[in-house]
């Protein structure tokens, strides 16, 4: 499963200051103000407030909505689509299996069924999972959705060469006959080994392996039906048939879409979309600070990647008691941390590596990422506290101000049998900034203790390929430190874990993000909780993975990521869902 | 990458009234004098050349001067950034402006611009002199070869410096920069990032400097002095050190002067680019760099930007009193 470049791509997104983007959303006016469903509490204007409840809640339609990206859609088409906003996106106008509940904060981490009546029935050993589909939902020319326009979906997906930025699970993981190449390539031989449609309203999924969080998988944009006969590959991306709200018009690559109202979706198939504006703008390619002032302003609703104002829209936010109490401060699935290699003496030693978790300034971490708002939270865990299965510990304490425990820190080189320190190097990717920062924070830290680093900047295009993820490259220029961070394709301890702990993702041949955690330990306890059908039950198992491979001090975590995101003035019905760490989409609707 | 300037050609003009000003007492007076005198009277050219020195003193005792008036260029200095606020600017006006630390501090971190900027220096001047001075010595070297000996030579050096012309400096720097290994010819990390700078200016920059040398080369080998030494019987070697290289010092040391201040430009591009000197160390373009997203805190640009326009001014300025003062037709 090499999903990892993408997960990637979103983490230099968010890290990007060059590239970036600004985020917005929704705004404090007051509309018409109904509210639908018990759970959504109605909350004030205040900073922050969108995170837990529902400002400005309101079930009047109508109105439009403008979003902007600073960049280009990396792709509409759901089956290759790879960025946390796409994904929230895309619930407007496609619907798949399951979906992340349209809700506030914690509660919009909560599977619902979608496109299916009901989450998926496991058997097998949870090899085997089984949809029921929902009667009368129709794509957007009005002809039915069948089982067959699922399975015909989740099957292309799986052409990495026709889509191949798209998450890599479902061709890794399903029971598919050896040889197949996709739909296109292979349209004859028979898949029924790893998806079988017995009638029409009907899908059963076979793995290789168990994998008990199956419905996180189904969630995936990927099960979103696509008409085989309007299917045209690649391109498939600028015609898109709708099965949700919303349809696209006037859709103009690199540059703008619209989506405006799909007369076939019924709202009586579809308890989960309230579906409030008319029509919704989106711009793409506009320039980030362009996009921060045009929010502050009120001329745009939304930025939808979603990561963060950019520094100088960042200041005025946070000095402006007006601009902050519109603006909302949510935390991500999204980890900024350090590896610390084994692999690299005097590293190999447990000791000298406890002697960096301890002489490291974290709040000089937080920092070099933006500061307590902009930046994220400390972190001392490797889950990050919005994903099931988190719990607060912290194994190297810091000293009560997080400037680092020196004395902590000397005992350790002491034991480690190199009292005076040692030279090491830290590894960054050159294009981002904040990482430049950290290693900078990183060396003056740790030099404290005598620990003297020598920073090491490289391309961020490779910086897994060949450099700081290529096992023999790090023993031979002594990357003893790699600047990393990681974010979840999906809220769930998997999802979050297993690409960065697991050792056996680790290749000699470069590539994976992992760099540093070798415990075979942790191997065996991801394993058994992925058979683990009780999701408490799993969820702590996640918790235990985090605890045993923060013992190894093999993983210094730096922050939890946050970004600062401006509310839109013209939006109703804005929250914050911790699924994706935005402001939610779906729910979002118009005063005008 | 500007064009060399044209040494000589249009200051014949001045070389007769140069010569009446000093008529009086002309007697017995050195080149050097004169010059030195044409170069007292031309204030502009002075006060650019005062600056050159207070500059090279002060990269040279950078540690001194940042010790009393200021702190080392890498400390954090956390407390002086509004992080409870979360803006991450420096407290205080003008960037935290005081007498600790005289150009305010960088934001986030919190370093002091005062001691980044004089060691910034450091590396400005260092790699722009070296490199100048290998560009100097490729570019009179085959300049000459090219212009006194002429022939099938000088075709080939001429042609071979219309190819190094040609080629996009800037895109042949970032790529050489970029893949270039941390360790090579015994060198590494920022040893290696500064020879590897200097290589790079110098080695493309030496085709303008060889141009101008061959020029002059080429006329001098024809003027009487020259031929009256050939006919007496002097040898090639003979005639190149005593006859022409007196000549060409001028040329030389008035371009040198110019090509300074392009290549410290062309260190801070490649700096701000991304591709030269290693962080932490101070560089201006890196410092330029780091500034561009923190627009609103205009003095975090600022100084920088300021220490290269003033530094590159101060050259040009200079470097033009010299060439006027040193014509190298005003004599013999």
């Amino acid at each position: 499963m090499d999903h990892s470049r993408s997960w990637r791509a979103r983490g230099l997104a968010a890290a990007g200051v060059s590239a970036a983007l600004v985020l917005a959303a929704c705004g404090g006016g007051g509309g018409a103000g109904g509210q639908q469903g018990s759970s959504n509490q109605s909350t004030q204007a205040a900073f922050n407030a969108a995170s837990t409840g529902v400002v400005s809640p309101s079930d009047k339609k109508g109105g439009t909505l403008k979003f902007a990206n600073a960049g280009d859609w990396d792709t509409l088409d759901p089956g290759e689509t790879y960025y946390a906003y796409s994904w929230n996106f895309a619930r407007l106008y496609g619907r798949s299996l399951m979906m992340f509940k349209s809700a506030p904060g914690k509660e919009g981490n909560q599977l619902v069924p979608d496109l299916a009546e009901a989450p998926g029935q496991a058997s097998d050993n949870a090899k085997t999972w089984t949809y029921k589909l929902r009667k009368g939902v129709k794509f957007d020319d009005g002809t039915e959705v069948t089982s067959a326009d699922v399975k015909y979906a989740v099957l292309r997906s799986t052409d990495k060469q026709t889509f191949p930025n798209g998450p890599a699970y479902w061709d890794g993981m399903l029971n598919l006959p050896s040889g197949y190449k996709g739909p296109y390539k292979t349209p004859n031989m028979n898949t029924d080994s790893a998806i079988e449609t017995p009638d029409k309203s009907t899908i059963v999924f076979h793995m290789k392996q168990p994998f008990a969080a199956f419905d996180y998988l189904a969630q995936q944009p990927n099960t979103m039906p696509v008409p085989k006969d309007k299917d045209t590959g690649a391109k498939y991306r600028n015609s898109i048939v709708s099965t949700g709200p919303y349809k696209f018009a006037d859709l103009q690559p690199g540059k703008s879409f619209n989506l405006v109202r799909n007369d076939q979706w019924d709202p009586a198939t579809d308890p989960n979309r309230k579906a409030l504006p008319d029509r919704m703008e989106v711009a793409l390619n506009v320039n980030a600070d362009d996009i921060d002032n045009r929010l502050i302003s009120g001329d745009l609703d939304v930025d939808v990647v979603a990561t963060g104002v950019q520094p100088a829209a960042q200041s005025r936010v946070l000095t402006d008691p007006t601009l902050k109490e519109n603006a909302d401060n949510p935390l991500s699935a999204r980890l900024w941390y350090t590896s610390i290699n084994p692999t690299v003496a005097p590293l190999n030693n447990i000791d000298c590596r406890k002697a960096i978790e301890y002489a490291m300034d974290r709040t000089a971490y937080q920092t070099a990422y933006g500061g307590q708002f902009a930046g994220g939270d400390l972190a001392t865990t490797i889950l990050p506290p919005s994903i099931p299965g988190y719990s607060k510990f912290d194994l190297f304490p810091d000293g009560p101000d997080h400037k680092g425990d020196l004395d902590a820190a000397k005992k350790s080189l002491e034991a480690c049998g190199q009292p005076n320190g040692f030279e090491t190097n830290i590894a960054y990717r050159a294009e981002r900034p904040k990482e430049k920062a950290t290693a900078e924070a990183f060396q003056q830290a740790l030099g404290r203790v005598g620990i003297k680093l020598t920073l090491k900047p490289y391309p961020q295009g490779d910086y897994f390929a060949q450099y700081a993820g290529l096992p023999p490259y790090v023993v031979k220029n002594k990357l003893g430190l790699a600047l990393n961070g990681w974010a979840a394709d999906w809220p769930d301890g998997f999802g979050f874990l297993s690409q960065i702990v697991d050792s056996r993702v680790i290749r000699a041949t470069g590539g994976s993000s992992n760099t540093s955690v070798r415990i075979p330990e942790v191997d065996k306890m991801l394993d058994s909780a992925l058979t683990e059908l009780n999701t408490d039950k799993r969820n702590q198992m996640w918790g235990e993975v985090d605890k045993r491979v923060m013992e190894d001090a093999v993983i210094y975590p730096g922050v939890y990521s946050k970004s600062l995101l401006v509310r839109s003035k013209n939006a109703t019905n804005i929250m914050v869902t911790d699924a994706y760490g935005e402001y939610d989409y779906l729910g979002l609707g118009a005063q005008k | 990458m500007t064009l060399p300037p044209e040494v000589g050609a249009e200051a014949e003009a001045a070389v007769p009234e140069a010569v009446l000003v000093g008529a009086g007492a002309t007697e017995g007076r050195s080149l050097g004098q004169i010059a030195w005198m044409r170069l007292k009277r031309d204030k502009v050219a002075l006060g650019g050349g005062i600056f050159l020195i207070f500059l090279i003193l002060l990269a040279i005792f950078a540690p001194l001067i940042v010790k009393y008036l200021g702190s080392p260029p890498n400390e954090f200095h956390q407390e002086l950034i509004d992080t409870a606020g979360g803006t991450l600017e420096p407290i205080g006006r003008f960037g935290g402006m005081s007498w600790d630390h005289l150009m305010g501090v960088e934001p986030v971190n919190g370093r002091d611009i005062f001691s980044r900027v004089v060691y910034g220096s450091r590396i400005s001047l260092l790699i722009a002199f070296l490199a100048t001075l290998l560009s100097v010595a490729i570019g009179t070297t085959l300049g000459i070869i090219s212009g006194f000996i002429g022939g099938w030579t000088d075709t080939l050096t001429s042609r071979l410096m219309d190819v190094f012309l040609a080629f996009p400096l800037l895109v042949l720097a970032i790529a050489l920069a970029g893949v270039f290994p941390d360790q090579a010819f015994g060198l590494q990390g920022n040893q290696l990032r500064i020879a590897l700078l200097i290589f790079i200016i110098g080695f493309f920059n030496w085709p303008y400097i060889g141009r101008i040398i061959r020029g002059q080369t080429l006329s001098l080998r024809e003027r009487e002095f020259v031929e009256s030494a050939r006919s007496i019987g002097a040898r090639r070697g003979y005639i190149l050190r005593t006859e022409m290289l007196p000549n060409l010092i001028a040329p030389i040391l008035v371009y040198s002067t110019l090509l300074i201040p392009t290549n410290i430009l062309f260190e801070a591009a490649l700096s701000f680019l991304g591709v030269g000197i290693r962080p932490p160390t101070a560089s201006w373009g890196g410092m330029l760099s780091d500034a561009v997203v923190f627009y609103t805190q205009p003095h975090f640009m600022f100084w920088p930007g300021m220490a290269i326009f003033v530094t590159v001014l101060a050259f040009n300025l200079f470097g033009d009193g010299l060439r006027d003062a040193l014509d190298p037709r005003a004599n013999r």
